[in-house]
């Protein structure tokens, strides 16, 4: 295959950054997009250029690590896919391909398509767990789960926090990042004592972050890998008001 | 012989496992142990190096008890560490299926699996600690599949005949690995860990024979940095990507435990390699990582190859009778579940005789066809959708109506550097926990065993014996000099390969590294074809030394030069992996030797001479290494030829 | 911006019903708007229902404007930088997409509005007309115009309701997977009669079905 590619490109933080044009041939249908740049950076070393900086790691869309924007869709056209999981046969030859990275205030460039997700940490160290010390467990089965409830707080916990909910929100919010992780446990009878307090926490830390405000456009859902469904933002509003409003929060 | 790559040396023996009644060992090793108390932790510092299963939770629980922990890792995040992708499952010794289950049988299994090359102390402490594990993370909240009680659902994995594993679906891992990294970031919040995420251990600081601290390179500005500590733990993972393409993440590298290993850290069992038997075969040049597909798979998908060499027909179009389904043939007991080494091999040789399926011939048929029949399109959806989802989206061909491809890949390294019972390295001080140590698997791991070993070390074995060093060694403050000295080395190294400045990628060097690995120390070993790759890759080191290029400059992000870092190590490494296969010339496990199998083709232990863990000794770059034996002795699991027919 | 929004939505169905009244003749219609002044009498003094309930709406549209507003420069400061690529909206339904420019049209005809038929000024009828009068007047068939933007500005409405009324129970955490379907269909029947209703009477008036 035969592409164009347009591909932001930013020294550090500071640098203004613009696009640049590569021509890239001979592309395999059956690479993914990452063993593309792979490709296009060894020929860019070649030649004695920088090669682009992009984040990857596991390559088989679980990590969370790979992020960019492909023509203007985080993680590009195939719904419920990485970037590192999106195949070259899903571009048509001789196709221009814009690459940016994710845009958000709270996810600073760092270079190229590298950016800073450290917010998603720290959103996650404001309440975003089950306090349990080692060794003071009781036997797992002590507490049954039903069904339906492991099986919903799974599907929100399949998060992977890559961030392409923020990438994509008109108004870079992380609202279905946070209502994954509000659901995961908040569904869990182990969540129950810290629930309140969790999701006001980290809510608070999501708005001082500078993430903007959920309008419940649903962009989000439909570009995440995982394809966490808009429900979880439905909870997190409804635990949220319960915990503020209803004066669950102690 | 083989003699002459390496100098005999001095017997090893691990002290701190206690004698007595192997059920009984740790317990004692528990009491025994020094307390630090409370007031004092406070004051104690640990190093962490990596977040995954393993580190993760070992600083989730150091910092909960109150230890000062740094904790370092080279992704943007502590959640990306590669743990995360592990699929099947955990195994735990509950019992909760009554299948005749206990904790005598998991560490049998485990040793048996092991193919009688791991310490039995070590195992049975592994099997005991299984069940605390499971209920741990059911109190974070990890959700665990479940049946309509609302109790725990179990599932069979290869090289076993109980129900015990437990599984979130095909991303076991990812819900475990969450779970310790809230668990860690709990401890972050109130303040007991320091994170540094894009941070890569570069080398660790030695002072009066013990470890010290680390020196560390921000990987975003490129600063190098250095911090001191009471006990460093490195949690870096396993050293799969020396064969370029394997299973692991593409960061996974062995810098933090070669850096470690050339201060006098032994290297035990490198060449103890795990080729998963169910990836994804290799699609062309451009192929940056191999894929795994769920071991669970191989619960109902039946493995076959047509019966005559060189038939191309499409699969549809091959009758039942012409085709082999050579695991259930061969061995009619485990069938399509025998361990990963035998699954492996049994591809590799049918592949050889020109049976292979695929672009290349490299490839196997796994089919759902029987499964999707006797259970139901629904029921197979439900078990593996996710895993078939993935092999569409990765190969473009849908599994529910043709039957998947699939090739073994290097997985995992059961070797690592050498540690005692508690954990410890021969280096006072730094301990190694996870894939990084060789401890508990022996020559073969089994299936939902690494998960179990991960967190077992972090969140239960590295807490008691950690404090128990850190109790009995009272440590000055660290000299300059010895910081001084490691910070110089590494600025060294990286000024060298900016000034290299050559004409090959670093790239181009792992891939053809990863091409002798594989050619000559993958599947099959052999005496010929070890001594060639002891003549390639020192030749392949000199190479990348006077013409890699590195672009870019130290002093900021640069991939290239993370990457060049790791190769090199990668470089120095192969040379020892072969030389472990070299002189033993036994086949065991992960470790299969051409000149060593029965006459029907199975691995042959040879359990008279190499019944020891090798545990290697740095030499010298380009120096022979030095051997020390640690003698296995087995008094719960007497040592059979593994039989799965 | 969903309880403003829900006390805005109940407005309007209250207004549309009494829209409808003109289709009754013009005694009918001019007898409801008289009503609306004095309703609560005796108990309260002459307009007092409708002054409170103008003040609470006034107080409603103003804090939804000032929520979205708030909600806008929360967008803008969270991504300082836009993307280059043409962005791609993947979500489902063009409404989404009206909510602040249709928001902001919605507005200019609500002021529109006001001048019109409650402080008459671009009226051709003024004061001293009867509402029935006024209503006529306004949409009469040579003032088309005045009819066409009119129809434009309520399908906007529809549109902003269509979105809306799914979206406040979203905020408000009423939506579960369960109710999904009913509150979508709620949205869309909320949005077409309310849609249906309103344009039905300018659009009479200037086809000469009421005069």
């Amino acid at each position: 295959m035969k592409l164009t590619l347009r591909v932001w490109r930013q020294q550090g933080p500071e640098d203004k950054g613009s696009m640049v044009e590569y021509k890239i041939d001979g592309i395999s249908a059956d690479a993914s997009f990452l063993e593309m740049l792979d490709v296009l950076n060894e020929k860019l070393i070649a030649d004695g250029a920088d090669p682009i900086a992009f984040d990857h790691d596991c390559r088989e869309g679980i990590c969370g690590m790979c992020s960019l924007v492909i023509n203007g869709t985080p993680h590009g056209p195939e719904r419920a896919t990485t970037t590192c999981q999106l195949h070259m046969r899903k571009f048509k030859d001789g196709e221009v391909i814009d690459v940016e990275p994710w845009r958000a205030k709270a996810f600073p460039v760092v270079k190229d398509l590298v950016v800073d997700r450290s917010a998603f940490d720290r959103i996650i160290q404001s309440g975003g767990y089950i306090s349990a010390a080692t060794g003071t467990a009781p036997e797992a089965h002590s507490t049954p789960v039903p069904k339906p409830d492991a099986d919903a707080a799974f599907e929100a916990a399949e998060c992977i926090g890559c961030g392409a909910c923020v990438a994509a929100c008109p108004n870079g919010s992380a609202a279905l990042f946070l209502g994954a992780k509000v659901t995961h446990l908040g569904l869990m009878p182990q969540g129950q004592p810290e629930r309140w307090d969790r999701v006001v926490g980290m809510l608070d830390t999501h708005d001082d972050e500078g993430f903007g405000g959920c309008t419940n456009t649903g962009e989000c859902t439909i570009a995440c890998p995982k394809g966490i469904p808009l429900d979880v933002i439905g909870r997190l509003n409804h635990d949220y008001l319960r915990a503020t409003v209803g004066g669950k929060k102690k | 012989m083989s003699e002459s790559f390496y100098e005999p040396g001095e017997p090893l023996r691990d002290a701190k496992a206690p004698a007595g009644p192997i059920e009984d060992r740790w317990t004692t090793r528990k009491f025994e142990a020094k307390l630090v108390n409370p007031a004092n932790k406070r004051k104690k510092k640990i190093i962490i190096i990596g977040t995954g299963l393993a580190g993760g939770s070992a600083g989730a629980t150091l910092g909960e008890a109150g230890y000062q922990v740094q904790q370092f890792c080279f992704q943007d995040s502590p959640r990306r560490a590669h743990s995360i992708a592990a699929q099947g499952g955990i195994n735990a010794a509950k019992n909760y299926r009554n299948d005749g289950d206990s904790v005598h049988r998991l560490f049998y299994d485990t040793v048996k699996g092991g193919d009688f090359r791991a310490r039995e102390s070590n195992v049975h402490r592994l099997a005991e600690i299984s069940t605390q594990i499971i209920d741990q993370c059911v109190a974070q909240g990890v959700p665990f599949a479940r049946e309509y009680g609302g109790l725990l659902d179990n599932r069979s994995f290869g090289g076993t005949q109980v129900s015990r594993t437990f599984y979130a679906r095909g991303q076991t891992g990812q819900q475990l690995l969450l779970g310790a990294y809230q668990a860690l970031m709990r401890q972050v919040d109130a303040g007991n860990v320091e994170l540094f995420a894009r941070h890569e251990m570069l080398d660790l600081i030695m002072e009066d024979g013990r470890a010290r601290g680390v020196v560390v390179r921000d990987l975003i500005n490129g600063e190098i940095k250095h911090y001191t500590a009471d006990a460093v733990v490195l949690a870096s993972g396993g050293y799969g990507n020396v064969y370029f393409l394997s299973t692991n993440a593409m960061g996974s590298n062995v810098t933090a435990s070669w850096r470690a290993h050339r201060h006098g850290a032994y290297f035990a069992n490198p060449c103890y390699t795990q080729i998963h038997p169910t990836c994804i075969p290799v699609s062309g040049d451009h192929q940056s990582k191999l894929t795994l597909m769920s071991e669970s798979l191989r619960n109902d998908g039946r493995v076959w190859v047509p019966e005559k060499a060189g038939d191309t027909r499409r699969p549809s179009d091959i009758p039942e009778g012409e085709r082999d389904y050579y695991l259930e043939r061969i061995y009619p007991s485990y069938g399509n579940l025998v361990p990963r080494d035998i699954a492996s091999r049994a591809a590799k040789n049918v592949c050889d005789e020109g049976r292979g399926v695929g672009p290349g011939g490299l490839g196997v048929y796994l089919d759902f066809a029987d499964a999707i029949e006797r259970l139901g399109r629904k029921s197979v959806e439900a078990k593996y959708g996710n895993l078939f989802e993935m092999y569409e989206r990765i190969t473009g061909e849908n599994p529910y109506d043709t039957p998947m491809r699939i090739y073994p890949a290097v997985h995992y390294t059961m070797g690592g550097l050498w540690v005692d019972y508690d954990l410890s390295s021969n280096i006072p001080g730094l301990f190694v926990i996870g894939e990084a140590n060789f401890s508990d698997h022996g020559a073969n791991r089994l299936g939902a065993s690494a998960l179990m070993q991960g967190l077992a070390d972090g969140y239960f074995v590295l807490p008691n014996t950690v404090g128990d060093y850190i109790a009995r060694t009272s440590l000055p403050p660290v000299g300059d000099a010895a910081v001084q000295e490691a910070a110089e080395r590494v600025t060294g190294q990286i000024d060298k390969l900016l000034s290299i400045d050559g004409d090959r990628t670093v790239d181009s060097f792992h891939r053809e590294l990863g091409h002798i690995m594989w050619e000559y120390c993958g599947m099959e070993r052999t005496d010929e074809g070890l001594r060639k790759a002891l003549e390639l890759i020192p030749a392949l080191r000199a190479e990348f030394w006077t013409r890699v290029k590195v672009t870019g400059k130290g002093e900021e992000l640069n991939q290239q030069l993370e990457k060049a870092g790791r190769v090199a190590d990668f470089l120095e490494l192969g040379e020892l992996m072969v030389i472990d296969a070299l002189h033993r010339s036994e086949s065991a496990g992960g470790h299969f030797r051409a000149e060593s199998q029965d006459e029907d083709g199975e691995a042959k232990r040879d359990d008279d001479n190499f019944a020891y863990v090798a545990a290697w000794e740095w030499g010298g770059t380009g120096e022979r290494p030095v051997l020390h034996q640690e003698a296995l002795e087995f008094e719960y699991v007497k040592p059979t030829q593994r039989s799965y027919k | 911006m969903a309880v403003t929004g829900g006390i805005l939505v109940l407005f309007l169905l209250m207004h549309m019903i009494g829209n409808l009244k003109i289709f009754l003749g013009a005694e009918d219609f001019n007898h409801y708007a008289h009503w609306l002044r004095t309703v609560g009498e005796p108990a309260v003094p002459r307009r007092t229902v409708l002054t409170v309930t103008e003040i609470v709406l006034g107080l409603a549209v103003v804090l939804h404007i000032w929520s979205a507003v708030s909600l806008g420069r929360r967008a803008h400061e969270a991504r300082p930088v836009k993307y280059q690529a043409k962005k791609k909206s993947h979500a489902q339904g063009y409404a989404i997409h009206t909510m602040r420019y249709g928001g902001v049209t919605i507005l200019l005809y609500i002021i529109w509005h006001l001048l019109d038929l409650t402080f008459f000024v671009v009226n051709p009828k003024g004061g001293d007309a009867t509402p029935y009068e006024r209503m006529v007047a306004d949409f009469d068939p040579s003032r088309w115009f005045i009819t066409v933007w009119y129809v434009v500005a309520i399908l906007l409405v529809g549109l902003h309701l269509h979105h809306g009324v799914w979206s406040a129970f979203q905020t408000l955490g009423l939506r579960t997977p369960r109710s999904e379907r009913a509150l979508r269909g709620l949205a869309v029947a909320v949005a077409a009669v309310v849609t249906a209703g309103f344009i039905s009477v300018p659009v009479s008036i200037t086809a000469g079905w009421v005069s």
